[in-house]
């Protein structure tokens, strides 16, 4: 009994003792900013309140009125469904041609990804450049098409279009490796099997590999989602969410309203925002998984 | 996502749909030509995703004169190096090397040690609270410390470490992802292998150093990489923190030199820089880039 007991505790504590470093650092800079983000929240403190004034929800209750933080959410939940379903499917796309191609295989897997090894500020650049009224090469193609001279990142209606474009460029690539894994994990003698049969490519698309990669779409789906909000670097090069706010994302809001702004009350309230959303949109994939498991 | 039942239970329902289609399937034409479609426009496809960076290349190796002029044609003629110069003379890119090194291997470093440890805890220790505690460890990775740059900065503030590289590294220090992608490989070993050292008179600790890590360096590999490419592309944490260029990091003093410089004519002199920034990864990724591509699969399927 007594040497069971002692080999409990010391299990315990050995247990306890490899975790406690990451522990350590997920308490500092996790759980513990979470937490104070929560609290801060509910109080007013900006430079004319300097001493924090409990306002209870009164933060909250302000966001929804501040037109700003509504057009830079809205811009957000956009500039999300352009980029989502446009980089999924482009990357599905590439996972078929370059799970298969015999010729021009480690061409299109090179081609597809090498933007993901490029830091985000320096694809903004890039794509800065792309768009430069005169010089750039996409500024030139945009002119030559609307047959007067446009700058795409300085037009209120196509600043964020001209984002989304980058980023499907940039993360098409990444969802594209997600595919690949997928595609490799069906059985090969299903296509052998549905060929003999005398189904078309197209039949075995839609009746294989679409349905047999779904868990991988809605896992894509998630991570894209989240890299929606969570992805924002190359607004600090391209436009600073200009103009008047037309390409402005919510966690560069956050970063203006606490680092430019020193409003730190509403940066703890859209930072409470911003964690509920990542959760809220996480939680779809404990849901979907869920539920994909179990329809056996 | 990849239960083999998963798999199974669902391709019987889609075998016996496709052969149900049987006869409208054999109505449709055998398309060699649409197969040479599809491999042509995915090839085009590849091609224009190359575009924006051969555009930079090119730009970066040519006279500031070539870029403000048309770039069209004639622009590929003349090359240089003097943009690279000007830009290696006019900010301190030695200085930014060196801190994105120091502070993405730093983070690696201590990460392989914390990692390892709470990776073995969940895996092969029995203690009070690892479901729970497991559970929490999944925060970090829905909600990561660049979601939370505003508290996070104070807290930094209150440790007294803004404007340090242990400032920027020190957030990072622990991989809740890390964790769960060794935990999966180190369940993967078999237990059996662990009771016979054990018997020998090994520490768990040492069973650990010279079984367990040892045994999964392609998993350790493939972390390292997704990592470091992290890392070094972080730009808005290590912004925040870093006030001089003691340490800041290559992308923050990309974006700085991008920011000085304002006219047409010098975007030549930001395609140099952009490619002094980005060169090693892509090098590395050029050389490596079965392996890189791997360990970015293998990491989301166990992710």
């Amino acid at each position: 009994m007594r040497t069971g007991w002692n080999e409990r505790v010391g299990r315990n504590a050995f247990g306890w003792g490899l975790v406690l470093p990451s522990l350590l650092f997920l308490g500092l800079f996790t759980y513990y900013p979470m937490f104070r983000a929560a609290r801060l929240s509910l109080f007013e403190l900006n430079l004319a309140t300097p001493k924090p004034r409990f306002v209870g929800f009164g933060n909250f209750a302000a966001l929804l009125k501040d037109p700003v933080f509504l057009k830079v959410f809205v811009n957000n939940v956009w500039y999300a469904a352009g980029t989502v379903p446009l980089a999924m499917a482009l990357a599905f796309a590439m996972a078929l041609f370059a799970d298969k191609a015999i010729k021009g295989r480690t061409f299109a897997r090179v081609a597809f990804f090498y933007p993901n090894m490029i830091p985000m500020i320096a694809v903004a650049n890039i794509w800065l450049f792309l768009y430069t009224p005169h010089f750039g090469l996409l500024a030139r193609l945009a002119s030559w098409v609307s047959g007067q001279n446009t700058s795409l990142l300085g037009g209120p209606h196509t600043v964020l279009g001209a984002m989304i474009a980058m980023a499907v460029w940039k993360e098409a690539g990444y969802f594209m490796i997600f595919y690949l894994a997928a595609l490799q994990q069906i059985p090969k003698d299903l296509y052998e099997a549905a060929s003999a049969d005398g189904a078309s490519a197209w039949t075995a698309l839609g009746r294989i590999t679409i349905p047999l990669t779904m868990p991988t779409t809605l896992f894509v789906a998630v991570i894209a989602m989240t890299n929606a909000f969570k992805l924002v670097d190359h607004l600090w090069i391209m436009t600073k969410g200009g103009p008047n706010h037309a390409s402005s994302l919510l966690l560069y809001h956050i970063y203006e309203t606490s680092f430019q702004f020193f409003d730190q009350g509403m940066a703890a309230a859209m930072t409470v925002a911003m964690v509920a959303l990542l959760l809220l949109i996480s939680a779809l994939q404990v849901f979907g998984w869920d539920r994909s498991i179990h329809y056996e | 996502m990849n239960n083999p039942e998963l798999t199974w239970g669902s391709t019987k329902g889609a075998r016996k749909r496709a052969s149900s289609r049987e006869k409208r399937a054999a109505l449709r034409p055998r398309g060699g030509g649409l197969t040479a479609l599809w491999h042509l426009l995915m090839l085009a496809v590849g091609a224009v995703w190359l575009v924006p960076f051969v555009w930079v290349v090119r730009t970066a190796f040519q006279p500031p004169s070539a870029a403000a002029g048309s770039g069209g044609a004639g622009g590929w003629t003349s090359w240089t190096l003097a943009n690279f110069m000007h830009v290696w003379e006019g900010a301190p890119f030695g200085r930014y090397y060196v801190n994105t090194a120091l502070i993405t291997f730093g983070i690696l470093l201590v990460q392989l040690l914390t990692v390892t440890l709470a990776a073995y805890a969940f895996a092969r220790v029995r203690f009070a609270g690892r479901g729970l505690l497991f559970a929490l460890f999944l925060a970090q990775i829905i909600v990561p410390p660049d979601a939370l740059v505003f508290s996070n900065y104070q807290v930094l503030n209150q440790m007294g470490l803004l404007d340090t590289k242990l400032g920027i590294m020190l957030p990072y220090f622990a991989s809740s992802f890390g964790v769960f992608l060794l935990r999966q490989a180190f369940r993967q070993l078999p237990y059996e292998l662990e009771e016979a050292v054990r018997l020998e008179g090994c520490s768990r600790l040492g069973i650990l150093a010279r079984i367990y890590a040892p045994l999964c360096r392609p998993v350790y590999v493939s972390f390292a990489i997704v990592s470091v490419s992290f890392h070094w592309n972080d730009f808005l944490w290590p912004l925040i923190v870093a006030n001089s260029d003691t340490n800041r990091p290559l992308t923050v003093g990309l974006a700085l030199f991008a920011k000085s410089t304002e006219s047409g004519a010098q975007w030549s002199y930001v395609c140099a820089a952009t490619l002094l920034v980005a060169a090693p990864l892509i090098a590395f990724f050029l050389a490596f880039q079965r392996k890189f591509i791997d360990s970015f699969m293998h990491a989301g399927l166990k992710g």
